[in-house]
């Protein structure tokens, strides 16, 4: 049995009442609820605040580039299919400069967890607006207001039939647990959306906003019910709705690939045999 | 008496000028004839003016030729644009319809040799027959390509071939282009420089590539989908450059030797991952085939124009090797040799060809399959101490890379600067402890670069200089010069980056005048030789117009070669 020790505690680079702790909590509890040993499990993040989440936990470790995390996590996971991989970064990574990989990914469905550390404002950059800044959110780079429309990730995902479309909020850490242990374990995709506050850099959206509006989908909440996920995942202002909005099976990336199906390519000899019937090709 | 001819089939994309002469070319193969082919495109699916060129006769070619002894029109542009390029007694072969009033054209009534959608094949039988090759053997290439997929066209391409044929024979009295018996053996491989690359690949050990589709580049990972369920291979087709270099880490990462394939433009978004490769420590090969820039330039067409980004290209210090193959041979060594240097260093690693070497097909000896030596990702985790430090200081720079999940040391990879344990830090004595150990590999590169090879006596009055692909049509045009009497010597560098002057600087010196060819405006080579040996190369023969160079072209331009200043 997994025991949260074997996860360890850091020292962390965050502010003091970040939402990362919660949130880095909640990851812990889950990965020992899956009863996964850190050397089974890669993380896989990106650039800022959130991204370095990873470094505060015993896992496997591969932070990259910002915006990126994406395309590291699925080269990783074709290779080892046998690794539990788990893309985590914030709004700016994931959905800004990540967001043709966002897109992507959802696309491809491999059997993947994406967490999104989602508090509507660059943090490490020290406060612009990110995609999923209210339209108005005031910054010091758009002092007359943020121009653009935000970006809803979870409507985005369900309309794509995501496998698996959820939204936590890092200030109720037990649910957010079990949807990230939910995730972990579901087949598929699985993107986890997390409200968090900053409390650096977004006076707007602080721990009393999301207090105020979040509500936990009732137990008779349907979530393979296409039409009801799409109304419940847009709806975002007064009401949020916290959980797995969207969940459904459908077949993995990984079963497209021939060489999938003898494990990790790392095991894989180059047969000097079936090379030999490449180059008759050639003659 | 060697024999030498160049046939030029030219028409529209779409018109099956390619199917045409990838036919003739294996029939030559198979009857024992030296080949080189290079093609020339437009960037477009149907129309434009497109060459399938063939060179083909008993010596070995390693460039392409200017003038044309078979010139095989499927349009009327054709017959224009290249009439002018005809040898004395060559031969313009074309449809009665368009064929020039010219005592060098054979007006082919393709009308009454069967119905249109065949006249390739006609035309196939009519140049086979002029060549003297067997039908049979035309035929069987004939039946290779569409046996499975249209047995029932197979009859009538039969009838169609033999009417081209018995046409040819009855009424075309010049026949100054009779191939004599072929010299070769028959069990060559034909391939093209990106075949070549792709079997290097697969014979290096690679197990994933991903890409985003760019021209000269893509017909690598074509190769390679080819092949991929045999040899167990996973090839992704990635949103963009920026995906599929960052996969192709991910992967690299996770324990699969893997690869991009792109072209300038794809290369320009990969730069950022080129230089998480290099801080991360994760070894990757990047096959750049280059094209003519800036920008989109000429997409279809040739160009060593881009040695200073691929050198410079990715933010940060750290060590990277670049090769530069001259031929198809060394497209598919390098390729393996790429990426067992990328393994042995944990950094980036290039091949940089272009799409002259990319689409020019030669048949070349069978490579020994027992020979191939794949590279195995990562070290052993049975001889790692715990706590596993992914970046221990060492004292040539490399640290033993263990994979994630293969057992239990923690694997922390990370693109910031890191303490040896993979973790994050800003402290300044541990950045300079690990730019150091970076650097601490390059001195291990440095030992194992590839000598230029060198051709010719030391103390020759003109030492031609060239890198890459430029390597055959610098060896011809060195050949002719040396038929004329001149003492000539040719140094060709397979690996252009790390250089190591002690192996060409006496070389350079001991020549009466030496002059760099190659493929850009601005002289890269030369002016990158300089830094490093401190040796200048004022003259130059630089070609830039999207063309390969040519041996008669190197002929011409160094009658006319000036000292030229530095460029900018």
């Amino acid at each position: 049995m997994t025991t949260i020790e074997q996860y360890g505690k850091f020292d962390t680079a965050w502010c003091p009442g970040c939402g990362n702790f919660g949130i880095l909590n909640a990851l812990k509890q889950a990965l020992v609820a899956c009863d996964l040993a850190p050397h089974q499990v890669l993380l896989v993040s990106g650039i800022g605040q959130a991204a370095k989440t990873p470094h505060y936990l015993n896992a496997n470790v591969f932070n990259g580039l910002h915006g990126r995390g994406l395309p590291a996590a699925t080269g990783a996971k074709l290779a080892n299919s046998e690794l539990t991989v788990i893309a985590e970064s914030g709004d700016g990574c994931m959905y800004g400069e990540g967001g043709n990989h966002f897109l992507a990914a959802l696309r491809r469905n491999l059997d993947i967890t994406i967490l999104v550390h989602d508090n509507q404002v660059y943090g490490l950059t020290k406060g612009q607006a990110s995609p999923t800044s209210d339209q108005g959110f005031v910054t010091k780079t758009q002092p007359h207001g943020a121009p653009s429309a935000a970006f809803n990730p979870v409507a985005v995902a369900v309309a794509m039939g995501t496998s698996f479309v959820a939204r936590g909020f890092a200030g109720i850490p037990d649910q957010l647990a079990d949807l990230i242990a939910q995730a972990i374990r579901h087949r598929g995709t699985a993107l986890v959306d997390i409200l968090q506050p900053c409390v650096s850099f977004n006076p707007v959206n602080t721990f009393k906003w999301y207090k105020d509006r979040c509500y936990e989908l009732p137990a008779e909440y349907d979530p393979t019910d296409r039409d009801v996920a799409r109304r419940t995942a847009a709806e975002f202002g007064e009401r949020i709705p916290l959980g797995v909005l969207y969940r459904h099976d459908k077949p993995l990336f990984e079963e497209h690939f021939d060489a999938l199906k003898q494990g990790p390519l790392h095991r894989q000899e180059v047969s000097r045999t079936a090379f030999r019937q490449v180059l008759e090709q050639y003659r | 008496m060697p024999q030498d001819i160049n046939i030029v089939i030219g028409g529209e994309a779409g018109q099956g000028l390619v199917t045409i002469g990838q036919l003739l070319s294996k029939a030559l193969v198979r009857a024992g004839y030296e080949i080189l082919i290079t093609q020339s495109y437009h960037s477009r699916i149907r129309g434009g003016h497109n060459t399938f060129a063939i060179r083909t006769g008993t010596v070995p070619f390693h460039g392409p030729r200017d003038t044309i002894e078979l010139l095989v029109a499927l349009n009327a542009e054709t017959v224009a644009l290249h009439q002018g390029e005809l040898a004395s007694q060559g031969l313009i072969i074309a449809d009665a319809a368009f064929a020039p009033d010219s005592a060098a054209a054979v007006a082919v009534p393709f009308k009454e040799l069967g119905p249109e959608k065949f006249w390739n094949t006609a035309a196939l039988g009519l140049i086979g027959n002029l060549l003297g090759l067997p039908a049979d053997l035309l035929f069987a290439g004939v039946e290779a390509t569409l046996g499975k997929k249209h047995p029932e066209a197979l009859a009538i391409n039969r009838e169609v071939l033999d009417h081209g044929y018995q046409w040819a024979a009855t009424r075309i009295t010049a026949r100054h282009f009779t191939l004599a018996g072929g010299i070769a053996g028959g069990n060559r491989l034909m391939l093209h420089g990106n075949e070549a690359i792709a079997l290097g690949a697969l014979a290096g050990g690679v197990k994933f590539c991903a890409f985003y589709p760019m021209t000269p580049s893509t017909s690598v990972v074509l190769s390679l989908i080819a092949h991929a369920d045999l040899m167990g291979c996973v090839i992704e087709q990635a949103e963009d450059e920026i995906a599929a270099i960052n996969m192709a880490i991910g992967a690299a990462f996770a324990g699969a030797p893997s690869m991009v394939a792109t072209s300038g433009g794809g290369y320009a978004l990969m730069t950022e991952g080129v230089s998480l490769a290099g801080m991360t420590e994760t070894p990757v090969l990047l096959v750049v085939a280059q094209r003519p820039g800036p920008a989109t330039g000429l997409p279809t067409r040739t160009e060593q124009g881009d040695l200073d980004f691929v050198l410079h290209g990715g933010h940060g210090e750290f060590p990277r090797a670049i090769f530069a193959p001259g031929d198809l041979e060394a497209c598919y060594r390098l390729t393996q040799r790429a990426l067992a240097t990328a393994e042995r260093y944990q950094t980036p690693v290039f091949l940089l060809t272009d799409q002259f070497l990319a689409d020019s097909s030669r048949a070349i000896a069978p490579f020994d399959p027992e020979q191939i030596a794949p590279v195995k990702a990562g070290a052993d985790p049975a001889s790692a101490k715990a706590p596993y430090r992914r970046y221990a200081i060492t004292e040539n720079g490399i640290s033993p890379r263990l994979l994630p999940g293969v057992s239990e040391h923690l694997v922390v990879a990370d693109s910031d600067e890191h303490y040896e344990d993979g973790h994050i830090t800003e402290e300044q004595p541990v950045r300079i402890a690990m730019v150091e150990k970076r650097l601490r590999k390059f001195a291990g590169m440095k030992e194992e670069v590839l000598a230029p090879q060198h051709e010719g006596t030391p103390d020759a009055e003109l030492l031609l200089v060239c890198w890459g692909s430029t390597k055959g049509p610098v060896l011809e045009a060195a050949a002719i010069l040396r038929e004329q009497g001149k003492k000539v010597a040719t140094l060709h560098f397979a690996q252009v980056w790390p250089l190591i002057p002690e192996q060409f600087l006496d070389l350079l010196g001991s020549a009466s005048k030496v002059v760099c060819i190659e493929g850009n405006a601005t002289g890269q080579f030369a002016r990158l030789l300089r830094r490093e040996s401190g040796f200048a190369l004022p003259h130059r023969v630089l070609r830039y117009d999207g063309l390969p160079f040519t041996a008669q072209y190197i002929i011409d331009q160094l009658g006319q070669v000036p000292a030229q200043g530095e460029n900018p």
